[in-house]
Parts: C-alpha cells; sequence; structure tokens
C-alpha cells in the first residue's frame, strides 16, 4: 500500500492524481444513480398500477421515524462538508471531530431503521409468507404500539381499499418488497459508507490530510452526499405519497 | 531500411517472476493476458455447448439430448458466451492492453482497481460455473419471468448472482477506461489525434457506465424475486413480466454494442495500416462511435415487438431502430473508402477485417428485416434472429477481436506467429462461419423456431450443413488458439514495428517495458498519418501523395 499523499506512478502531477480521482468518483456515481434507478422506476411503476395498495402501504410507515432520519441524514451531509472543508483548510483536529459527528449520525440512522425494520417484522409486513397488511386491525392486541384511535382510521381506509381493490394484500406486498429492496439498498450503501469513515476517521487522527492532499476525504465526502440524496428521493416515494394521517 | 528487429533484454513479462507477480499485478498490459486466459477459458466452455446443440440439431428428432436438457445447453451457451467471452473479450484484453500505450500514458487511472475487476470477474465466473455444474439453467440467456423466478427447475439464482457480480467487472473496466482518455493522455495527443481504437472505446465505456447497472438491479430483483418471493415479476402476485423484460433489454440491447463497439475500433486500425492510407473520415467515424452508444439505448424495445405493445411504441422503436444502422453504415462507408486508392496487403489482420466488412454487413442488414414491423412478426423468434446474430457477434465481434489478436501479438509477446497458416486459418474460419449461419437464414425464414430441440424434417439439409460448417469453424477457432501460444515461445523477433503501423504502440520496444515508454512521447502527427512518418520505412513517392508500395516482408512469410 503507497503512502498517502505521494504521487503514484502513473500520474505526472498531484492536480491531475486528484483530478483523476475526482472524475473517477463522479463517473461511479452515475453507475449508482442507473442502479438505483432501475428499482425506482419499477416501484413508481407499480406505485401508479396499485394505487390503492401502496397508499395503504404507505400508511403503515411513521412520519416522524421517517422524518426524523432525513433530518439525521440531512445534517450528516452537513458534518460531511465541514469535514471536507477542515482538511482544505488545514484545521486537522477538526477533521476528525467531524468525521465522529457523521459517523455519530449514521449510527443513528441505522438505530431508527433497526426500530423501523423491527415493527414491520412484528406487525407482519414482511413479504413473505405471513405477510398481511390488515394483521394489526385484525389482531389489536398483538400491534399494542398503535393506538385503537390510528387502528380504527386504519381500518376503514384498508375496507375501502380493498372494496377498490380486491387483491389488495398481494398489492401491498409488492409495495413492501419495494420498500425493503429500497430502503435495503440505501442502509448497505450506508453501511459501506460508515467503514469509509471509519477509514477516514483512523487516517485523520493519524495527522496524513492537509489541504496539500486530502482526496480521500473529499470522494467519501461526494459518496456520502450520494447516499444522502438516495434518502431524500426514497422519503417522499415511500413515506409521503397519498398520506392522509 | 529498417533496422533488425530487436527482441528487448527486460520488458514486462520478465521483470518480475513467480506467480504472485502475475495474480497481484497491476501492469494493465500482465492484467489484460490475465483476461485473456479467463476469456478463453469461457471461450471453450461456450463453445462445448455450441457442439452439443449442433450435434443434437444434426437430425430432427434429436437423439443426444433430452428437451429439457437442450434447453439448457442453448442458455449455458448463451450465458458463457455472451456475459463471460464477448462482453469482457476485447476491452478487458486488447483495450487494457493498449489504451494507456495508445495514448502515451504509463498505465490506466486505476491500475488497482483493474486488477479488482479481474478478480470481481473471476469470482463471478465460479458463481456461474457453480451453476453449470449443478444442474445449469434452462431459461434461456435472457431470464424471462416467471419461469426463471418462479418455475424453473434450474440453478438460476447462483447464476444470477455470478452475472450479477461479473457486471461489475465490466462497470470498473468501463470506469477505468473513461477517466484513462480524460485525463492521462500524453502532452500533444489531443482528442482527435487519438486512435479510433480508443474513440470505440470511450464510446464502449459510456455504455458499460450507463447500461450495467441497470441489468444489474434487474438481476438482483429476479435474484430476489426466486429467492424470497418478491414479486414484481410475477403476475400471481401482481407482478408484470413485461417489466422484467423491459429492464432486462435495456441493458441488454446496448451490450450488443459493447460488444461490437471494441471490434469496429480494431477494424479501424487494422485498415489503415493494410492499405497503408489514412482512415477516411475520421471525424465521422470518431462521431459515429459517440452516436452508436447514444443511439443504441433508445431501441431496446425491438426485442419486443410481439409482446403485445401499443402500435405506437413500436413505430417510434422501429423507426429509431433504423437510425441506429446509419452510423455503423457510416463506418462501413468509410472503411471502405479508406481502401479505394490504398496499398493493400493481405496479411492476416486483414483478412480478418475484409471478413468483418463482408460479414458485419450481411449481420447488420437483416437487423434491418428484424427492426421492420412487419417482417418481424414472420421471423421473430426463428432461426433469422439466431443467425443476425451470430454474423454480428461472430462474423463481426470476434472477426475483429481475432485480427485484433493477430495485428497485436507481435506487440504483446514480441514474436511473429507463423504467417501462411495464419492465413490458412482465417480462410478456414470464414467458410466455416458462412456455412454454419448462413443457412440458418433460411431456416429461419422457413419458419423454424429458436430454442427448440425438434424441428420439421424438411430442414435437415440445412441444419446438416450447419453443424457441418461448425466443425469446420471450430478448426478455425483451434488453429489460432495453437499456433499464437507456439508463436509466443519460438515465433520469429518481431521488433518495435513489424508491419508497419502508425500509433503510439509501436514506437515502443515488443514486448514493452512495464513503465510502457523509456520517453513519454510527445506528439506532434495526426493519426494513420502515413506520408509524413519517415520512421516507418515506407516507400514514399516523391513529393506527391499518392500509393505506397506495402513494406518489405515481415514475419515469416
Amino acid at each position: 500500500m503507497h503512502r498517502t499523499g505521494e504521487l503514484y506512478g502513473q500520474f505526472k502531477t498531484l492536480e491531475q492524481q486528484k483530478d483523476t480521482a475526482t472524475l473517477g468518483m463522479w463517473i461511479f456515481l452515475v453507475t449508482e444513480v442507473m442502479f438505483f434507478g432501475g428499482i425506482m422506476l419499477a416501484y413508481t411503476l407499480n406505485r401508479h398500477v396499485y394505487f390503492h395498495a401502496f397508499a395503504a402501504g404507505s400508511n403503515t410507515l411513521s412520519l416522524q421515524l421517517g422524518g426524523f432520519n432525513t433530518v439525521v441524514l440531512l445534517a450528516s451531509s452537513f458534518t460531511m462538508a465541514m469535514a471536507v472543508w477542515s482538511a482544505q483548510t488545514g484545521k486537522k483536529q477538526l477533521i476528525s471531530v467531524f468525521l465522529t459527528l457523521t459517523i455519530l449520525l449514521g449510527f443513528v440512522f441505522f438505530g431508527v431503521k433497526y426500530v423501523e425494520y423491527g415493527q414491520k417484522f412484528h406487525h407482519h409486513l414482511v413479504p413473505g409468507k405471513s405477510f398481511d397488511i390488515f394483521y394489526c386491525v385484525d389482531n389489536p392486541t398483538k400491534c399494542e404500539d398503535v393506538s385503537a384511535e390510528e387502528l380504527t382510521t386504519e381500518r376503514e381506509e384498508l375496507e375501502k381499499a380493498r372494496a377498490a381493490d380486491p387483491d389488495l394484500n398481494a398489492h401491498a406486498q409488492l409495495y413492501y418488497s419495494a420498500y425493503f429492496g429500497m430502503t435495503g439498498l440505501h442502509a448497505l450503501h450506508m453501511v459501506i459508507g460508515a467503514g469509509l469513515l471509519l477509514w477516514l476517521l483512523k487516517n485523520s487522527l493519524a495527522g496524513l490530510y492537509s489541504p496539500r492532499w486530502n482526496t480521500p476525504v473529499d470522494m467519501v465526502g461526494l459518496y456520502w452526499h450520494f447516499v444522502d440524496i438516495v434518502w431524500i428521493y426514497l422519503f417522499p416515494l415511500l413515506y409521503l405519497i397519498d398520506r392522509h394521517k | 531500411m529498417r533496422a533488425e528487429p530487436h527482441y528487448p533484454e527486460k520488458n514486462y513479462l520478465n521483470e518480475t517472476y513467480g506467480i504472485r507477480s502475475w495474480l497481484l499485478t497491476t501492469d494493465h498490459k500482465r492484467i489484460g493476458l490475465l483476461y485473456l486466459a479467463s476469456v478463453t477459458f469461457f471461450f471453450f466452455i461456450g463453445g462445448f455447448f455450441a457442439m452439443l446443440i449442433r450435434l443434437h440439431l444434426m437430425t430432427p428428432s434429436g437423439y443426444i439430448l433430452t428437451p429439457d436438457t437442450y434447453n439448457r445447453m442453448f442458455t449455458m451457451h448463451g450465458v458463457a458466451m455472451i456475459f463471460f467471452f464477448l462482453i469482457p473479450s476485447i476491452p478487458a484484453v486488447l483495450g487494457n492492453f493498449l489504451i494507456p500505450l495508445m495514448i502515451g500514458a504509463k498505465d490506466l487511472a486505476f491500475p488497482k482497481i483493474n486488477l479488482l475487476s479481474w478478480y470481481v470477474y473471476v469470482v463471478g465466473a465460479a458463481f456461474t460455473l457453480y451453476s453449470m455444474v449443478n444442474g445449469g439453467l434452462d431459461t434461456g440467456w435472457t431470464f424471462y419471468t416467471p419461469l426463471s423466478t418462479v418455475y424453473s427447475n434450474s440453478a438460476v439464482a447462483p447464476a444470477v448472482v455470478g452475472i450479477f457480480i461479473t457486471g461489475f467487472s465490466s462497470i470498473l473496466t468501463g470506469l477505468n477506461f473513461l477517466v484513462t482518455i480524460h485525463t492521462m493522455r500524453a502532452p500533444g495527443m489531443s482528442w482527435f489525434r487519438l486512435p479510433l481504437f480508443v474513440w470505440t472505446h470511450y464510446a464502449t465505456a459510456v455504455v458499460m457506465i450507463l447500461g450495467t447497472p441497470v441489468v444489474a438491479i434487474t438481476l438482483a430483483l429476479a435474484g430476489m424475486e426466486r429467492l424470497f418471493g418478491l414479486g414484481f415479476f410475477n403476475p400471481a402476485m401482481g407482478g408484470d413480466p413485461i417489466l422484467f423484460q423491459h429492464l432486462f433489454w435495456f441493458y441488454s440491447h446496448p451490450a450488443v454494442y459493447i460488444m461490437i463497439l471494441p471490434s469496429m475500433g480494431v477494424i479501424s486500425e487494422l485498415i489503415p495500416t493494410f492499405a497503408r492510407k489514412k482512415l477516411f473520415g475520421y471525424s465521422f467515424v470518431a462521431a459515429a462511435s459517440l452516436a452508436i452508444a447514444v443511439i443504441g439505448f433508445l431501441v431496446w424495445t425491438h426485442h419486443m415487438f410481439l409482446t403485445g405493445q401499443s402500435t405506437y411504441a413500436a413505430l417510434a422503436f422501429s423507426f429509431l431502430t433504423f437510425l441506429v444502422a446509419v452510423p455503423s453504415a457510416v463506418k462501413v462507408f468509410n472503411w471502405t473508402a479508406t481502401l479505394f486508392g490504398g496499398s493493400i496487403s493481405f496479411d492476416t489482420p486483414m483478412l480478418y477485417a475484409f471478413g468483418f466488412l463482408g460479414l458485419f454487413l450481411i449481420g447488420g442488414l437483416t437487423g434491418l428485416f428484424l427492426g421492420c414491423l412487419g417482417t418481424d412478426i414472420h421471423i421473430h423468434d426463428t432461426y433469422f434472429v439466431v443467425a443476425h446474430f451470430h454474423y454480428i457477434m461472430v462474423g463481426g465481434a470476434v472477426m475483429g477481436y481475432l485480427g485484433g489478436l493477430h495485428f497485436w501479438w507481435p506487440k504483446m509477446v514480441g514474436r511473429m506467429y507463423p504467417e501462411w497458416l495464419a492465413r490458412a486459418a482465417a480462410i478456414i474460419l470464414f467458410v466455416g462461419f458462412n456455412l454454419t449461419f448462413f443457412p440458418q437464414f433460411i431456416l429461419g425464414y422457413l419458419g423454424m423456431p429458436r430454442r427448440y430441440h425438434t424441428y420439421p424434417p424438411e430442414f435437415q439439409i440445412y441444419n446438416v450443413m450447419s453443424t457441418a460448417g461448425a466443425s469446420i469453424l471450430a478448426v478455425g477457432y483451434l488453429l489460432p488458439m495453437i499456433y499464437l501460444v507456439w508463436a509466443a515461445f519460438y515465433g520469429k523477433v518481431a521488433g518495435d514495428n513489424p508491419w508497419p503501423a502508425t500509433g503510439l504502440e509501436w514506437l515502443t520496444t515488443s514486448p514493452p517495458p512495464t513503465e510502457n515508454f523509456h520517453v513519454t512521447p510527445e506528439v506532434t502527427w495526426e493519426p494513420y498519418d502515413f506520408h509524413n512518418r519517415p520512421d516507418l520505412g515506407l516507400d514514399v513517392p516523391a513529393g506527391k501523395p499518392g500509393k505506397l508500395s506495402p513494406s518489405p516482408a515481415h514475419g515469416d512469410d
């Protein structure tokens, strides 16, 4: 492994090396756009065709938790940008501070996701044999975290939806396939991002990054911002459309 | 006038020894050779399945394979050949080896990612091989749902995982090429001085970057449907098989341009060299490469004309399909115009280039029959389609690959292959190819469906011709595999520029040193400029442009 900050053999100047890395990272992000784009297309088409079922699905997601996670991620993008700024202005200790904050915010996001996924599991909303969108309204005692009043509204909504779409449960399962597919892929990308941030933190604590050379911080920053933007798409698509609670 | 050919003492092949120096190399030239080994291995695998298909189809009721096994044979032939041979072939072998040399760089932009791309290929290949030996695949290489995701009794999941992984090899290669061509060109190597091989690999890289992630997510969704019961493509759960087809073909159509553009790049190098004449219409050929890449993303639904889509959609895609043929035609015209007034010699690479010109023309024109809505109703899913794409992929892409391998073999190994044997192999290949695939156009027109293990007895004569041709074709493939390897050890020393050709890669030794150039070149000349290159030793008529005499004999002819 080359000592960081050194010019790699195939380059002539540090500037060429940095320009190359930047172009490489942007092109990689384009591939990520195409990758997420495919599943977003599948989701959007199905949302249009099965809007009753997908609306029902959206309404089982917690606006509070989703909104909170959105703020967390936006904040983490801010702290990441501050880390890059610190590197560019030579404030070496601050780099580590901001990287740590970004990592912590990332872990908060994971924590909330863990709670959300756990809820889905208990409410029988994971695609598979025991998927049942009516589970909570049919078994109120099993879904204690949902209030009686919410359950009444939900029962009404679901009955109306089922009248319009007799296969409501099957189509709602499609919604949840998309939900777990998209948020799962996103979470996987965040885990990779967290790993990269930890690596950056290790190097930053060793004082490796300076105004002369801070390319890895910059590149991971680009990646982290992209992961954030994916969430900015996911949140409205999954949580906000056709919402009536 | 040219010096005695010289074999450099120290070069990229012998600078370091041992298996670790090869498996942990970041030298783009060694990585190109690693890929050569892998893709050749899969060529054998795909060829093996092809052999079983053709043997089985010699008789109308087929005595060799059960219907179910026959399905597995054509599926695995397609998977092996498309994903593991054709898509990597020229870019990963020749592109990796040549692009830094052609632009005057020491290596690609990301050498370690280059090595990673090979390992990613190998891991993906391992999953797919596992699938092949554990019951294989019977869904067709196109994995249409819900057969692939629900009903198939074959090893779909490991194959889908394998192809998913290998797709990243393609993405990393494309990323490396795009960045390298942008940021690593030598001083004086402006965009319009780049060899067309570099332009076409740039266009190919654009397609790899934009298209491959889409097939990745498609296969991921299909894999999850098979393993975890997701329902996007399963009608029983409200899903839509046509959605799968759209997502699949959105990549798989541009994928065919990944397979042909690099080959066109090779042809653009071979024809000027062996006609000793500047490529006609350089900027049009470069622009056509980009046009093929862009328009190629707009035609995918022509694979789905018979799925019950709206007439207006079909019209639009049919029109765009005709449009995408135009830049290809521009290239064919420009190659032909390059030949006119040139000083042509029939070295082996040029034989492959001529083969390409004729066969790609036929393949391309027959694509128009398929893109025309009325005729497609008759010939869709028949042997006409099979013949069409084999003319392009074998007659086009593989001819370009073999022509390129022969042309650059002296640069890669420092030694010449035996010229007469190579010419004979090229001719055997051409004859075998046409005998194999031309009858298939007739079969398709007469109505023989593809992917069927039986056929009406009146079609037997054409099937027998096709199988006979395949056996000749096999000889045409085996011969180069043998003599190219032999030549690497025992061939006549080639020297820096045996042809001679005008690219930067010919200005360094054969084989090149690890760092490619002892001194970074500075480019002050236009590409393919045979008249202003006295260093090439060509007999230039004094004072006027005109025909250049062929260079003195080279190799051992």
